[in-house]
């Protein structure tokens, strides 16, 4: 299956980004084969309000099937419900390192948002 | 004549400046206006009375999807994802909606229709004295107070003395009061921080055109930091209130300044007049309403 993990750097060995609407990149994952894939997210690094909603547009249309990153706000999480994909928060590491985790069954699916909206 | 009582940094004093300020105008049609929705006060202070209250509400879309075909027009124009394509589904955000109702003109198939979110409420009153308040209360959990600080002035009549109770800060709500006010009253802290906050303040005012004039509050005795900005920046000081224990004191129990201490009240009416002095002298220039 396929993931994303938000991501600091454009290679496995970049640390998950925290962030999920204004994560630096989105690293799209086969947790099978290794292989991925690099997505921007710079267009949303600027934008004053709304950058989960779209964050969440963004790995939407990739088509994967979870999102592994820090902290998921309600409005992204709403997004992601909606297309069916499932989110998990709060972990840190690499983005391999957290792959091979996912891959150990040692990570859960959040049921919701784990941090509230902001305003700017 | 519509008078905007800023500051920029929070706590200088703005509501005490508004609502004494009201109070030693010796004339009948002046009205105050509580703009600072998050959190009003000048209530606590005018006292009015036979309140009348109104609910507040701005349009957001609701999609009918048995019309919707899934075009996204109305997610192209939207600039806050307000409304959304997610996954072959229509989604929307009425906390992220700024009420501009492109996506209901976009709308090819006239899917998008009008809903409504409860932004909070007006209320209106006048004290014993005849002083007319009127003040928005954003509802508690509600993020977008400038429809609401708008509503709230769009009661001014513009015929009389309108004082308006400004929010702090710089950005949309403190705007949003400023906007198309005959003059600005910036209410200054001798303080670095008070200063930084007044200068943002004053170079927002320089791209609004409002003409600008600064008092200082609790002042010291000797000039200082705000007197030395306002000379260079051509910015005249209207007044300057001493600092004062006992002030601070009949304030915090919501009683005016003007009621209790003669020479606040002499301070206060100085101010109104050399106001009412410039508002006329601009009015004869023309320059008031442009």
């Amino acid at each position: 299956m396929k993931v994303v993990v938000t991501s600091s750097g454009k290679d496995l060995d970049a640390d998950l980004d925290p962030r999920f609407g204004r994560a630096k990149y989105f690293i799209v994952v086969d947790t099978k084969s290794m292989d991925f894939e690099v997505k921007e997210n710079t267009q949303n690094l600027n934008l004053p309000q709304g950058a989960g909603i779209q964050a969440g547009k963004t790995v939407a249309e990739t088509g994967v099937e979870a999102v592994l990153t820090g902290n998921c706000g309600p409005k992204a999480f709403q997004v992601l419900e909606t297309a069916g994909i499932h989110v998990i928060t709060g972990i840190q590491g690499t983005v391999k390192g957290v792959v091979e985790k996912f891959n150990a069954g040692e990570l859960s699916y959040a049921g919701g948002p784990n941090v509230e909206g902001h305003w700017v | 004549m519509i008078i905007t009582i800023a500051s920029g940094k929070g706590g200088t004093g703005k509501t005490t400046v508004t609502v004494n300020l009201a109070a030693s105008i010796n004339r009948d049609d002046v009205t105050v206006f509580d703009c600072d929705v998050e959190e009003p006060n000048s209530h606590i202070f005018i006292k009015p009375e036979n309140i009348s209250s109104e609910p507040i509400s701005v349009m957001v879309p609701k999609v009918d999807t048995q019309r919707c075909t899934l075009c996204g027009a109305c997610e192209e124009i939207c600039q806050f994802s307000a409304i959304t394509l997610v996954a072959k589904r229509i989604m929307t955000f009425p906390e992220m909606c700024h009420s501009c109702r492109g996506c209901e003109m976009v709308c090819p198939e006239d899917a998008v229709k009008e809903d409504s979110r409860v932004l909070g409420s007006v209320h209106q009153g006048k004290n014993a004295r005849g002083i007319d308040l009127t003040w928005g209360e954003l509802r508690v959990g509600e993020a977008m107070s400038p429809p609401l600080i708008s509503q709230v002035k769009d009661r001014i009549n513009p015929g009389g003395i309108a004082l308006v109770d400004a929010p702090p800060g710089t950005s949309c709500p403190a705007i949003e009061a400023l906007r198309s006010s005959d003059y600005a009253l910036l209410v200054a802290e001798p303080t670095p921080f008070g200063l930084n906050d007044l200068a943002l303040t004053v170079e927002a005012l320089k791209k609004l055109k409002v003409p600008t004039g600064i008092v200082i509050n609790r002042a010291d005795d000797a000039p200082g930091i705000v007197e030395e900005y306002a000379k260079k920046e051509g910015i005249e000081i209207l007044q300057r209130f001493p600092f004062s224990r006992e002030a601070a004191s009949i304030c915090s129990r919501g009683k005016l300044l003007v009621n209790e201490m003669p020479e606040m009240k002499a301070l206060f009416q100085q101010l109104f007049n050399r106001l009412n002095q410039l508002l006329t002298e601009s009015k004869e220039a023309g320059e008031v309403g442009k």
